[in-house]
């Protein structure tokens, strides 16, 4: 399965060809790891919501793109031009930092990737995103967690601990691993998405609540107007917002540069779910996606020399349609990106075996078609930077996953 | 301006929303289709208005007395405090040598006034309590009373440490038994003294009073008959009012110098009460000491206008901001045929069929509000009320702290604002967000809202895009909100 992206760029075609060779040198015996003076570090981002691949990583090379994402598909062109990545791929231009990082060779994007959950409920696909399971309703412990679980004991990763940013620990780092929980101090505020939707539910079942919290939110809207105009404003809102995403990763990359700091972390933002106004250069994903390319570079910064033995890995539990829909976003789909950064990635490239869009070529006539599955980057990270055996991650990481083989030569 | 969509309530809701703190996950299957035995049988478990510190679970709790006594200790410690630092602030002054000097050691931690303390202790148990409890009837009629006769630990010191006692020893005993019971106890306890300023009040003919040029303070009295019993424009007159404080002179506290008796403990001081007899309301009390004041109390108690004030706000609480005049009435029948036996009006509130048929059109109250978070998501700090006070203070509704003696309000406009709406969501997601194990929210609306779920909150919360999401959905909601 995997890697190949169908993009006429024989150098990189050459790269990901020797990838497989690379590989069989990181199974080369933990010893040498040691001796390198490696001390590997794994941040899993969780994006709640449903991640529009399309519009964070565009294949602005597929001559069918364009038209389906309509008004918000990115381009080379115009005053918000996207980043281009390679011929084929473009970033959103609210990212130059991964942007940046990509053509240091210290990110990559594996496109058209989906676990193996087919429908398009958030919280089963998050369960099955996180808990590492096939199916939904495991919801007890998380793979990153059973990662920690089984590394060898006495394993100095394994001693350290996980990390669990935010007020709540996220499914995917829970389970009998010691995991450390921190969380900014800030209170978190809401979401503006969430916001919305309280609203739109008050406008259709109780106008009364719905002028009083509108008036509220105009409230508080005009108050941080007024704080901005005196140029004293702190950045508001919660984890969720640009600076909230900025201001976890930043005291994660904190702890986690501490000699004796976990080497392993989880964090999940919320907001991704954007059925209305999605934007695309500019607009509402957009910010979301400049929050997290803050997040990107608060790590890189705040880990230091740690960063070069770093690997970020930002996954979502599905994707969404290649249409737009009626209210300029998108609905929940199946396909979309894992974005992958830090020093450790073997990066500069976009791993895919690209489906295309036209109708037949999507998943059930609406979705990027996935062709690698999520499972298969984690484990692969997984592998190469805490050495766990293909065998340890198909049953106890990943339980009956075995045929999902790890992806190869991720980590350079 | 459309109204909510409840117009048949489901009378699960009802039982938990008008009557109740709130469905808790699984509650709404003991209801068993019997939402009115459900709560009658609250009403019937014994010591279910308690909380007692025999209770393992409420053991750090103490009675007024030990804690006004408490802060009486502390107040004498900071006086002399600010007297050592006084005297340090004028070198050279005699007195410098003459206050004993503690030097306090650098850098230790501050410690919170022992009435912090106290107060978060009791805190801390009510929002317990208000979890553990099945339906939380009967824990609302706790908090319906606590607010009819509430005081302020915004007033000094001695109420901030007695506050929580307060309710324990003067409300939550009586709240299933009788009205006259309850307020004799209120107007002896000496939070509500101290509150509405009766334990300076002296006789102008007292003893006391001709000594010391002081004299009457009609707060209490005026209160008692205003708010407390007969209700505002209900017929009594400034001379009633001056009378009755007259009649309630001598009531008082014992001070920190034990002269009086226990300190911190109610007592009648007969030398600063006014001696002859009195007109209250037309009759005679004749002088008889501190039982002047009692048979008065026991008198306006049974006053049909008391009758009448209590049903007004019985029915405001849980039919509606403006409740039928025949629900008031009948209820106002309840009360004088009882002799204000609050169990029979209790179960005169369930027994209405307007109780089942007015739509939930009221907005639960901050503490209600907060409680049903609580009981639907998970109790918070088990030991920490900060972050639930925090909340209630956000919301306007500081606890045992009401804007004045006529406690805080009790229609849904006073807690539907903007402002507030905009809360009630910042707290909603916060609450989501530190659930540690949400399960799935829809199997959650289903446990909570059941089957009154309108289809677009359905609707919501299966679109939600996270289980934090879904779940702050669910708190939101109108079924949510509304009681």
């Amino acid at each position: 399965m995997s890697l190949l992206c169908e993009v006429p760029d024989p150098s990189r075609r050459a790269v990901l060809m020797t990838g497989g060779a690379l590989f069989a040198w990181a199974y080369m015996p933990r010893l040498a790891r040691a001796a390198d003076n490696r001390d590997p570090r794994l941040i899993v981002i969780v994006l709640r919501g449903a991640l529009d691949g399309l519009s964070a990583v565009g294949p602005v090379g597929d001559p069918d793109y364009a038209g389906l994402h309509g008004d918000i598909a990115l381009s080379l062109t115009g005053p918000h031009a996207a980043l281009p990545l390679d011929g084929f791929f473009a970033l959103n231009p609210s990212m130059p930092v991964f942007a940046r990082l990509f053509k240091n060779s210290q990110a990559a994007v594996v496109h058209a990737a989906a676990t193996g959950y087919r429908d398009r409920s958030h919280f089963d696909g998050q369960d099955v995103l996180e808990s590492g399971f096939a199916g939904p309703g495991h919801v007890a412990t998380g793979w990153l967690n059973r990662a920690l679980e089984n590394l060898p004991s006495g394993d100095r990763v394994a001693t350290l601990g996980g990390l669990a940013v935010g007020p709540s620990t996220p499914l995917v780092i829970r389970g009998a691993a010691p995991v450390l929980g921190w969380a900014p101090q800030s209170l978190p505020a809401p979401s503006d998405g969430f916001a919305a939707r309280v609203l739109d539910l008050y406008q259709h079942r109780d106008t009364v609540l719905a002028v009083a919290l509108q008036k509220g939110l105009d409230a508080d809207r005009m108050a941080l107007d007024d704080q901005m105009g005196a140029k004293a404003m702190k950045p508001k809102g919660g984890p969720d917002s640009a600076a909230g995403m900025r201001q976890a990763a930043q005291g994660a990359a904190k702890l986690m540069a501490a000699d004796d700091g976990p080497r392993i972390a989880a964090l999940a933002f919320d907001g991704w779910d954007t059925h209305v106004n999605e934007g695309g250069a500019t607009g509402r994903l957009a910010t979301l996606l400049g929050g997290l390319d803050g997040a990107f570079e608060e790590f890189e910064k705040g880990l230091g020399e740690r960063w070069k033995d770093t690997a970020i890995v930002v996954i979502t539990e599905f994707g969404r349609t290649a249409q737009i829909n009626g209210t300029v976003g998108t609905d929940h789909g199946t396909g979309t990106v894992v974005l992958l950064a830090g020093g450790a990635i073997k990066g500069g490239r976009v791993i895919a075996d690209w489906p295309g869009l036209k109708p037949a070529q999507l998943y059930e006539q609406r979705d990027l078609a996935p062709t690698s599955d999520v499972r298969a980057v984690l484990k692969g990270l997984l592998a190469d930077q805490f050495g766990l055996s293909a065998g340890t991650l198909g049953d106890k990481v990943f339980p009956e996953s075995a045929a999902v083989k790890p992806m190869q030569g991720l980590v350079a | 301006m459309a109204i909510p969509a409840f117009n048949s309530p489901d009378p699960a809701l009802v039982a938990f929303n008008r009557f109740g703190l709130g469905a808790r996950p699984g509650d709404r299957d003991s209801i068993a289709g019997d939402p009115r035995g459900y709560l009658k049988a609250e009403l019937r478990q014994a010591d279910i208005a308690m909380i007692s510190p025999d209770d393992p679970a409420y053991a750090n709790l103490q009675g007024s007395t030990p804690a006004i006594q408490a802060s009486m200790a502390a107040n004498f410690q900071r006086k002399l405090e600010r007297e050592r630092m006084a005297a340090v602030a004028q070198p050279g002054a005699a007195s410098a040598q003459a206050v004993p000097t503690q030097p306090v050691p650098a850098g230790k931690p501050s410690v919170p006034p022992v009435e912090v303390v106290l107060f978060r202790a009791e805190a801390q148990a009510r929002f317990d309590k208000a979890v553990r409890v099945k339906a939380g009837f009967v824990e609302r009629l706790v908090c319906f009373w606590s607010n009819h006769f509430c005081v302020s630990v915004a007033k000094d010191t001695v109420v901030r440490a007695s506050a929580g006692a307060f309710e324990r020893e003067a409300i939550r005993p009586f709240v299933l038994g009788r009205f006259a019971d309850m307020l004799l106890a209120v107007e002896h306890h000496p939070a509500m003294l101290f509150y509405l300023d009766n334990q300076q009040s002296i006789g102008p003919e007292s003893r006391a009073g001709k000594n010391r040029k002081r004299g009457l303070n009609e707060n209490l009295a005026r209160e008692i008959l205003e708010l407390h019993t007969l209700g505002v424009g209900s017929g009594y007159t400034q001379a009633d009012v001056t009378s009755f404080a007259r009649i309630l002179t001598g009531w008082t506290m014992a001070g920190r110098d034990g002269r009086l008796g226990e300190p911190g403990n109610f007592v009648f001081n007969a030398n600063a009460h006014e001696p002859g007899d009195a007109v209250l309301l037309g009759k005679t009390y004749p002088a008889c000491g501190m039982g002047q004041a009692e048979a008065a109390l026991n008198d306006i108690a049974r006053h049909p206008a008391t009758a009448l004030h209590i049903a007004t706000k019985l029915a405001r609480h849980f039919i509606a901001d403006t409740p039928p005049a025949a629900t008031v009435a009948r209820l106002a029948k309840v009360f004088a045929k009882t002799d204000g036996n609050l169990r029979a009006l209790a179960v005169a509130l369930i027994d209405m069929p307007e109780a089942w048929s007015t739509p939930l059109m009221k907005i639960r109250s901050p503490f209600d509000y907060i409680a049903a978070i609580r009981r639907a998501a998970g109790p918070g700090s088990a030991n920490d009320p900060g972050q639930s006070l925090g909340w209630l203070n956000a919301l306007g509704e500081p606890l045992w702290q009401p804007p004045g003696p006529n406690g805080f309000s009790d229609g849904a406009d006073g807690w539907t604002s903007a402002e507030g709406m905009k809360i009630r969501l910042d707290i909603a997601w916060q609450a989501a967000r530190q659930v540690k194990d949400i399960g799935n929210p829809n199997d959650m609306l289903e446990a909570l809202i059941g089957p009154a779920a309108s289809p677009e909150t359905r609707q919501a919360i299966a679109h939600a895009e996270s289980k934090q999401q879904g779940l702050a959905l669910l708190l939101m909601a109108p079924e949510f909100q509304r009681r």
